[in-house]
């Protein structure tokens, strides 16, 4: 069995019963019988534990008696009609500050690059920050405050874009991210560009050389903004974390995992790209009663001599994963987007077709 | 409800009319019209109440079991039926191709075109008695007449060598030519006293599958 070089051997994770070793001389009976592989699809179709990832979790409904049922309705009053109102305006305000301040800067102060960024980093950690303030949102960061400092990466586990902002108001990073249409699109290309972050598109298949090419710059770049990535490559449900890219992890430099865990009781923060829009979501969580969450900054790590990017890329994921307290599943955030590569249903094909033609061979 | 299919129609309109294949998505009307504002509200009315199985209806969880033949019990149609509404991500009543083909663990699977092509369409009542072979409680009998359905694929009762190959080539792939695996079914086939030209029927698999036990159970995570 080849290992394909680009994601870890998924058979150590997949249940191994259709490649069962039977015993004796082929019989009719071997070949009619169809039952693990039919019981694999099975299992499958019931449950998975791809789908798992990508599961919403609602907070569970409490309003189930006459006592706590006009309790709700008064806090569905309060978070509607006093604090969404309230939020909106904050966010605004933040808005005004930033936009009157940011615009002014950018154009004016086009020859002291140096002062000019010093200042628009402060600008949009400011505007994180009232964004943060919007969703009522209590940040517990435990572990150092990154700095600046040459050859390192930070990253990180993914949950929604929130995960970028509630980073960023305490430093600011730059980042690779999707290119995403609309306001957030022009956000990207307007704001962002200005604190150093990288663009790429899923559906490009060549991009992949690009975005590595532009890591790598920007890596060795000596006053270049902190690099944040999220290897997952995708929104996860804060419950488990798929197969980190190991993108990030063969640039030759130190990697600082940032573990990111949202407390469900007051509002399920995983934006499920499939179902609603940022704007959707970003409506959600201000009518929600807070966001809370905690971030750890853990100890920075470096390739082991011997590891290759891969065997790198799971031991952080590991480190992030407990830290977090959420579970490891060994599938590729992608599949989201895209079918599995026919080479796991080959693996599978070739063990069945070994062993029909080896109990041939026994007479 | 405002605006969300609700479980009779998922149940009553997909099973009176025939399935017919080619003249896809009868029901237009289950995809709901919905707005923000209602969308709003209506997820509201879903917090009051409670969780989403309580859109099954106690009759329409006693219509599945029975359709089953008593092989599922009423906790996992429920959790069947949060599974089903998971899969069919644009609420049609039905899981299609692409919705199938998303759950990566299926997709690998290599009988996952044949299975496909049993399951396509289905709507709930249908999907969970295509489930119910799994069951623990499903009799050797009921195993085996699946079994055959899956080799079975014109549906005419008769399981011919083609037939048997076009499930061989399935599990192995290019990993064994094509003449190799015509002198290995041939072989097996003498060996068990058929000739190459006969067709096999239920009673054939019956009697093949029947004596050892066949282990296809698959649990279904109840909540």
């Amino acid at each position: 069995m080849e290992l394909d070089l680009d994601r870890p051997n998924i058979e150590d994770y997949l249940p191994t019963d259709s490649i069962h070793e039977p015993l004796g001389k082929l019989r009719l009976r071997d070949l009619l019988d169809i039952s693990p592989t039919l019981r694999e699809a099975g299992g499958a179709i019931v449950d998975d534990s791809f789908t798992r990832c990508f599961k919403s979790n609602p907070p569970e409904p409490w309003n189930w008696n006459v006592y706590l049922f006009p309790l709700w309705c008064l806090g569905v009053v309060v978070r509607y009609g006093i604090l969404f109102p309230v939020r909106v305006l904050i966010l605004t305000l933040g808005w005004i500050i930033f936009l009157s301040c940011y615009i002014p800067v950018h154009w004016l102060l086009k020859g002291h690059d140096k002062l000019k960024k010093r200042i628009e980093r402060a600008l949009v950690e400011l505007i994180c920050s009232f964004f943060v303030a919007s969703w009522t949102g209590v940040v517990n960061y435990h572990g150092p405050r990154p700095c600046a400092r040459p050859k390192q990466v930070f990253v990180a586990n993914h949950t929604s874009m929130i995960d970028f902002i509630i980073l960023e108001q305490m430093t600011a990073f730059a980042v690779i991210m999707q290119k995403h249409p609309g306001w957030v699109g022009l956000i990207q290309s307007t704001i962002l560009e200005s604190v150093g972050c990288i663009w790429f598109n899923r559906s490009e298949a060549k991009d992949r050389e690009i975005v590595s090419r532009k890591l790598r710059e920007h890596v060795e770049g000596a006053d270049n903004n902190p690099l944040l990535i999220f290897p997952e490559g995708t929104c996860v449900n804060n419950n488990y974390t798929v197969m980190f890219k190991k993108g990030a992890f063969e640039l030759g430099s130190t990697v600082c995992p940032i573990a990111i865990k949202y407390n469900k009781i007051f509002v399920d923060a995983f934006w499920n790209s499939k179902k609603h829009s940022f704007t959707t979501h970003l409506l959600q969580l201000m009518t929600s009663w807070a966001v809370v969450c905690d971030v750890w900054y853990l100890e920075p790590q470096n390739m082991k001599p011997g590891e290759t990017p891969i065997e790198f890329a799971e031991r952080v994921r590991g480190i992030i994963s407990a830290r977090a307290g959420i579970k490891m599943v060994p599938w590729d955030g992608f599949l989201k987007y895209s079918r599995p590569s026919p080479k796991l249903k080959e693996v599978k094909q070739q063990a069945f077709a070994e062993s029909v033609l080896r109990r041939l061979e026994d007479k | 409800m405002l605006g969300f299919p609700t479980n009779k129609t998922l149940l009553r309109d997909c099973t009176d009319g025939k399935k017919v294949k080619g003249l896809r998505r009868r029901n237009k009307g289950l995809k709901a019209k919905r707005t923000v504002s209602t969308l709003i509200l209506s997820k509201n009315l879903i917090e009051i109440m409670g969780n989403t199985s309580s859109m099954l209806t106690q009759y329409d969880i006693e219509e599945v079991q029975e359709h089953c033949n008593n092989t599922i019990s009423q906790q996992e149609i429920v959790s069947l039926y949060q599974r089903f509404c998971q899969l069919d991500r644009n609420s049609g009543g039905f899981i299609s191709a692409d919705e199938f083909l998303s759950v990566p663990e299926f997709a690998v699977n290599p009988l996952s075109q044949r299975l496909f092509r049993m399951i396509d369409g289905l709507n709930f009542k249908e999907f969970v008695a295509f489930l119910s072979a799994f069951s623990s409680r499903a009799t050797l009998q009921h195993k085996v007449e699946y079994i055959f359905k899956v080799y079975d694929s014109d549906g005419n009762g008769k399981v011919s060598f083609s037939d048997l190959l076009d499930v061989l080539r399935d599990l192995t792939g290019q990993f064994i030519s094509e003449q190799q695996r015509e002198l290995v079914l041939t072989q097996v086939l003498e060996e068990a006293g058929y000739k190459k030209d006969s067709t096999l029927v239920l009673s054939d698999f019956m009697k093949i599958l029947g004596n050892s036990g066949l282990k296809m159970e698959v649990e279904i995570p109840v909540d």
